[in-house]
């Protein structure tokens, strides 16, 4: 008004008038009280909740907040705080300036917060009071822990993971890329069954998610069923059991495969004699005479499921008489090849008789004479594979190599143990009398080594430094030729959670 | 001294009453105890009249006067006009005026020398206020508010003021109207003073829920406590039985 205009004003000093309950020189306000006599007056907290019952799951730590939510908060953190004050009701009515806890003894069940409002009275004047809250806590335990205590294994969904052949290297390869990835977090159980392993979830969708991440690094084919456990009728509520079948293909690495004519032709002729040189959510399938690499889908290999013709059981060893380098090395799909022409012997044969076999080979670019290496004998194998019929005027070469052998070098080392280790998953184990314990044994080292001889098959898996390694000098000396081993840098430290603070506290290497 | 007194369950006793040195206006009620209380008080001293203003009965609020006049507004009844000359001394010169701003009460605050008008009041009714009553009129506000006749209530003795009146504005009007002022309220904080109470120079009436910190401090700027009637209206006497002679 005045002050706008520009106008001279005399500057004005609130005087002080008395109170009118007590007669206390204050400053004038509009209720012309002091604070005190408007507090005895007026109390701002009435009507307001003191007492509140909370309930509280012991199990798993969590506050009911109703329905049916559970809220997990700890003592004294900013999520209880948040869920008391929503606990309380009227609280709208009144302004909530501060809320803090008062510490109470953690088993004394009752937690105490301190609340500041502020609110308008008689003639709009503000008031502003403290006052103390008290919630008592209720142990109940929340329906989730309590269907866990009464029957701990009871399963909602159940992925049942299956690959007919005779060996489990896949499944090797898969326990360490589902402890990589975590993939298996939500199981509340996992079985391992012949030819297969069962993970067992409390949830569909945690198994929809497991089955997704399977689909993802092998070629599946999946199937799901439910089965009715029980109905609700007056609510029209159905729990079921959820399953899951996931079936592997059967084709593995280092596979020696007859492709059927119509998969050769619609892979641009492929020779039929391929070999299998990668598996992940596609297959990969190398022509060693072409070097030739093409990939097939999931779904492509299941429209026309094919077996193999020879698996890595049947390798054979061989060693290399002479090596005659062919064409110049190719990099087909990340890797080198080079073709040549090969004279070998079975090492069965060597010494013994005169059996050469003259190949052509993809492995040029490994083998010198003198090396060992492994192939499928095709000379004298016994094939009644139906698909080499259906190759009119094929001719099967005597021998196919499949890789360069180190068994020599590692019966130097036999014995040691390696400088590097794996964690496994926690399975349950269904002794029925089959599974030899030689044969798993045998086939988990055949396993470990593949993993030193590829590196990238260690690509998508988690090696931990083995602390009980010592390296020996001796070794280090004796080695001529390299033995193919994981360098150091790979490894992972592992977490230890001991008492000593030096080895618990590196996490990676 | 001061008493504290109820219109019909309401405290605001400066609506319904009207109280100056000479006379003393109250409104018609359903009971007799808010006349019977003035009367106890003032009996021996100034007529009360009963009286009702255009009908209504929030007759403090209506009328300004003093001990040489009274100013009803457009509104009065040539009746309540003709009642009121009846019953009031013939010296008190009523006086029904014309203006915008009826609720007269709420605009003019006057004791027997000096008044504070509204300052949208009409020049005319300044000077009828000046004629009437007797009285040096000056425009102001207290503590911002224009309606002068409501956050104030004085007498020849001393005045009562809305309490967020700031001490510039305390000292000013003090100088002014010639009395020790003093910032307060009544009736338990309200702040329309003279809604609330009403004064003349020996005697004050407050509404029942003043406390007793309030009254302390209006029997002291009022100093009600050594005052007595029998001095000041001898005076009044001394002066009607001179001109009857």
């Amino acid at each position: 008004m005045a002050e706008e205009a520009g106008m001279f004003m005399v500057t004005q000093t609130i005087g002080s008038v008395l109170c009118c309950k007590c007669g206390i020189p204050m400053a004038p306000n509009s209720a012309n009280m002091c604070v005190k006599c408007l507090r005895s007056e007026v109390d701002i907290t009435e009507g307001l909740q003191k007492n509140v019952i909370i309930i509280h799951c012991p199990e798993c730590d969590t506050y009911l907040q109703p329905p049916r939510t559970w809220v997990k908060a700890q003592l004294e953190s900013k999520e209880l705080l948040t869920f008391c004050v929503k606990r309380l009701k009227n609280l709208n009515k009144v302004r909530l300036v501060n809320a803090e806890f008062i510490w109470t003894e953690p088993h004394s069940k009752r937690i105490k917060v301190k609340l500041k409002i502020q609110k308008e009275v008689l003639n709009g004047a503000i008031l502003e009071q403290s006052y103390v809250v008290e919630f008592v806590q209720q142990e109940n335990m929340c329906e989730s822990c309590s269907r866990v205590q009464a029957n701990p294994d009871q399963w909602v969904a159940a992925v049942q993971l299956r690959q007919h052949v005779s060996h489990r290297r896949t499944f090797f390869y898969l326990e360490q890329l589902i402890l990589k990835h975590g993939a298996a977090a939500a199981a509340i159980k996992i079985k391992q069954m012949d030819q297969g392993i069962d993970f067992f979830f409390s949830n569909r969708s945690h198994a929809v998610k497991f089955g997704e991440f399977i689909g993802k690094v092998a070629p599946v084919k999946s199937r799901h069923d439910k089965q009715l456990v029980s109905h609700d009728s007056k609510s029209n509520n159905y729990n079921y059991k959820y399953t899951f079948s996931v079936e592997i293909c059967p084709i593995c690495r280092e596979d020696l495969i007859c492709l059927p004519p119509k998969v050769a032709a619609s892979l641009g002729n492929l020779g039929p004699l391929v070999i299998c040189t990668k598996v992940t959510s596609s297959i990969a399938l190398l022509d060693p005479f072409t070097l030739r690499l093409c990939f097939l889908d999931a779904d492509q290999y299941w429209r026309a499921s094919f077996k193999s013709l020879l698996t890595s059981r049947q390798l054979v060893e061989y060693i290399v008489l002479d090596v005659e380098i062919v064409s110049s090395e190719v990099n087909v799909g990340g890797s080198k090849y080079v073709l040549a022409d090969a004279q070998v012997a079975r090492v069965s044969d060597f010494g013994k008789n005169d059996t050469i076999f003259s190949i052509r080979t993809h492995l040029g670019h490994l083998l010198s004479p003198g090396d060992y290496a492994l192939g499928y004998d095709l000379y004298g194998a016994n094939g009644n594979d139906s698909e080499l019929e259906k190759h009119k005027g094929l001719i099967l070469p005597d021998a196919i190599l499949i890789k360069k052998s180190y068994e020599e070098k590692r019966q130097k080392k036999r014995g040691k143990p390696r400088a590097w280790k794996l964690k496994s998953l926690d399975m349950e184990v269904d002794d029925r009398g089959r599974g030899d314990p030689e044969k798993m044994n045998s086939e988990y080292e055949q396993f470990l080594k593949d993993l030193e001889e590829n590196p990238d098959m260690r690509f998508n898996i988690s090696l931990y430094r083995n602390r009980e390694y010592q390296p020996s000098e001796m070794t280090s000396v004796a080695d001529g030729d390299d033995l193919p081993s994981i360098p150091v840098e790979e490894l992972l430290a592992d977490l230890a959670l001991s008492e000593e603070e030096d080895e618990g506290d590196d996490m990676r290497e | 001294m001061a008493t504290r007194l109820q219109f019909e369950n309401s405290c605001e006793v400066g609506v319904f009453s009207k109280l100056t040195n000479a006379y003393c206006l109250v409104a018609i009620g359903g009971s007799e105890n808010f006349y019977s209380t003035f009367e106890s008080e003032l009996a021996d001293a100034i007529p009360i009249v009963k009286t009702s203003i255009g009908g209504t009965r929030i007759i403090g609020r209506l009328c300004a006067g003093n001990k040489n006049g009274l100013l009803v507004p457009h509104t009065t009844t040539d009746q309540e006009l003709q009642h009121l000359r009846n019953s009031l001394p013939d010296q008190v010169v009523v006086q029904r005026i014309d203006e915008r701003l009826s609720a007269l009460g709420n605009c003019i605050a006057c004791n027997d020398h000096v008044a504070l008008a509204h300052t949208d009041l009409d020049r005319e009714t300044e000077e009828m206020i000046a004629d009437v009553l007797g009285v040096e009129v000056f425009r102001q506000t207290i503590a911002g508010n224009i309606l002068v006749g409501s956050y104030c209530a004085f007498s020849n003795r001393g005045g009562l003021v809305h309490p967020h009146t700031s001490i510039e504005d305390l000292d000013e009007l003090s100088t002014l109207l010639q009395v020790p002022l003093v910032a307060g309220s009544v009736n338990r904080g309200s702040e329309v003073i003279a809604a609330g109470m009403t004064v003349n120079d020996w005697t004050a009436f407050c509404g029942s829920d003043t406390t007793a910190t309030e009254l302390s401090v209006i029997e002291s700027v009022f100093k009600l406590r050594e005052a007595q009637p029998s001095a000041i209206v001898d005076e009044m006497r001394k002066s009607l039985i001179d001109s009857y002679v």
